[in-house]
């Protein structure tokens, strides 16, 4: 009881960092992750290879390498050192986690966000394209619509493994609900429910995550309802096997 | 030279590199392998609904993805350490405490988390074999054990290899992590290198390289599996 009493509040401190973390990341990631899929998709050879190479790296290095590369290895790098700007997010434990982990989760998101724009019927396009839409006005309205529809499900699996991932931050000394639950193991020899509060922690974050992604998910397939089966978009074998690793 | 390329040389630290490398493919392959075990039983009960059972290996399952790998290895290493360590020391093997026993529990640690991975994987292939394959294995009279034999197993390993595939990816991903303890595989020779020659850069570079080359390679590998056992099934 008293253990529960002393660790609760310093895991629950734990938890913002963990929540501001997951969010920063998520944001830069995301948007990250959807340049990059476009250039995938782009006809431009160079933009398309390098889309494809950024992401079999970024997916085939464990993302401890990539966070140790960024926090201690790009200190030596002069042109790094030089730049304030730079040297500004480097030299502080969070702010690199959160470049690794953008730059990481911006690798897969491509991955999804590819598979999703891959199984927007060519048909519908054309259609918006005889219509008359502008190339920007057709993706906000066709393509990235009916593309996050399908990308959506495997999409909140991501955010549950950048979830985890902000674990790696406490390698780097930044103390969020890994970093204290290792601490206070080390402290009071309570590792097991040490481990139980903190994982119950995660759980909740990603149960929460679950939840909202789920009725974002019913919130933009309420017109299925009616009509689930006249209007379902064929479900592409990319869509539902985004591979974990290069391809 | 400005981030110590010479010195990784002279100083042989590639040998070193190479030897963490094999570590972290034998702490890989030893864990995949465990974890396929333990996928392939906590699948068969979670697809057949074996009562109590099946609520055991739900909870593994969810728990173990749902929490980060960092925090099942300290949970792991810290409760087993001391543990472990009496019981070798009481039969006289320290030297061995030290290499031998971070290995054994990395691969649990390991296993276990890609274990619950292979669970899903191995429970969605079996979802997916048709049921009247099953029932008219059984019309036929062949008994259970013939029937996973013959029926179940090779169309179950079939629609697996590509979800076995990225369970891989991940397993010898979360390897890396077991440096934290201090096993002496890829990660923890680059962690020393660059804290013994101040050259972080060129360190954990290579070690990222090595780690991109295991990934490659075995992403090919599992391509030719996959090419081998569509072709078969078409014949």
């Amino acid at each position: 009881m008293e253990l529960i009493q002393l660790a609760v509040p310093v895991l629950l401190k734990g938890l913002w960092v963990t929540a501001a973390l997951t969010l920063v990341s998520v944001l830069i990631g995301f948007n990250l992750g959807l340049g990059l899929a476009l250039m995938r998709l782009s006809s431009n050879a160079f933009s398309a290879g390098f889309a494809k190479y950024y992401s079999n790296v970024f997916r085939g290095t464990p993302l401890l390498v990539q966070i140790f590369i960024f926090y201690y290895g790009l200190g030596e790098v002069s042109l790094v050192r030089n730049n304030p700007v730079l040297w500004w997010v480097i030299s502080d434990g969070s702010r690199c986690a959160v470049l690794a982990l953008a730059l990481n989760t911006a690798a897969y998101t491509s991955e999804i966000l590819r598979g999703g724009l891959m199984s927007v019927p060519a048909g519908l396009v054309e259609a918006a394209q005889a219509c008359g839409m502008s190339r920007v006005l057709r993706f906000r309205r066709i393509e990235f619509p009916l593309a996050i529809r399908q990308a959506l499900p495997a999409y909140g699996n991501e955010l549950i493994l950048v979830v985890k991932g902000t674990s790696l931050a406490s390698t780097i000394t930044v103390l969020e609900i890994t970093g204290y639950a290792k601490r206070l193991m080390s402290q009071t020899f309570a590792i097991f429910e040490i481990f139980a509060i903190a994982g119950i922690l995660y759980l909740v974050i990603n149960l929460l995550l679950i939840t909202i992604t789920r009725s974002i998910e019913r919130w933009l397939m309420r017109h299925e309802s009616q009509s689930r089966h006249e209007f379902s978009a064929p479900r592409s074998e990319e869509a539902a096997a985004v591979s974990r690793g290069p391809s | 030279m400005e981030f110590g390329l010479w010195q990784v040389w002279e100083a042989g630290w590639v040998t070193a590199i190479l030897r963490g490398a094999a570590v972290t493919v034998a702490v890989g392959l030893s864990s995949m392998v465990a974890g396929l075990l333990i996928g392939v039983v906590c699948g068969l009960i979670k697809w057949a609904r074996i009562y109590p059972l099946s609520l055991l290996v739900d909870g593994y399952t969810s728990v173990v993805r749902g929490v980060p790998e960092l925090l099942v290895i300290y949970l792991l290493f810290f409760s087993s350490v001391q543990f472990v360590t009496k019981v070798i020391t009481a039969f006289g093997y320290a030297g061995l405490a030290e290499s031998g026993y971070a290995f054994v529990i990395a691969v649990i640690a390991i296993g276990a988390i890609s274990g619950a991975y292979s669970t899903e994987v191995i429970r969605g292939a079996l979802a997916s074999i048709p049921s009247g394959h099953i029932e008219a294995a059984r019309a036929l009279g062949l008994p259970g054990g013939r029937i996973f034999r013959r029926i179940i197993a090779p169309q179950m390993l079939r629609i697996a290899v590509p979800g076995i595939n990225n369970v891989w990816q991940t397993t010898i991903k979360d390897t890396a992590l077991v440096s934290v303890v201090g096993l002496q595989e890829l990660m923890r020779i680059s962690y020393i290198g660059a804290n013994s020659t101040r050259h972080p850069f060129i360190f954990y570079l290579i070690a990222a390289v090595v780690y991109l080359f295991i990934t490659l390679v075995s992403q090919a590998g599992f391509d030719g599996v996959e090419r081998l056992l569509r072709l078969r099934a078409r014949r």
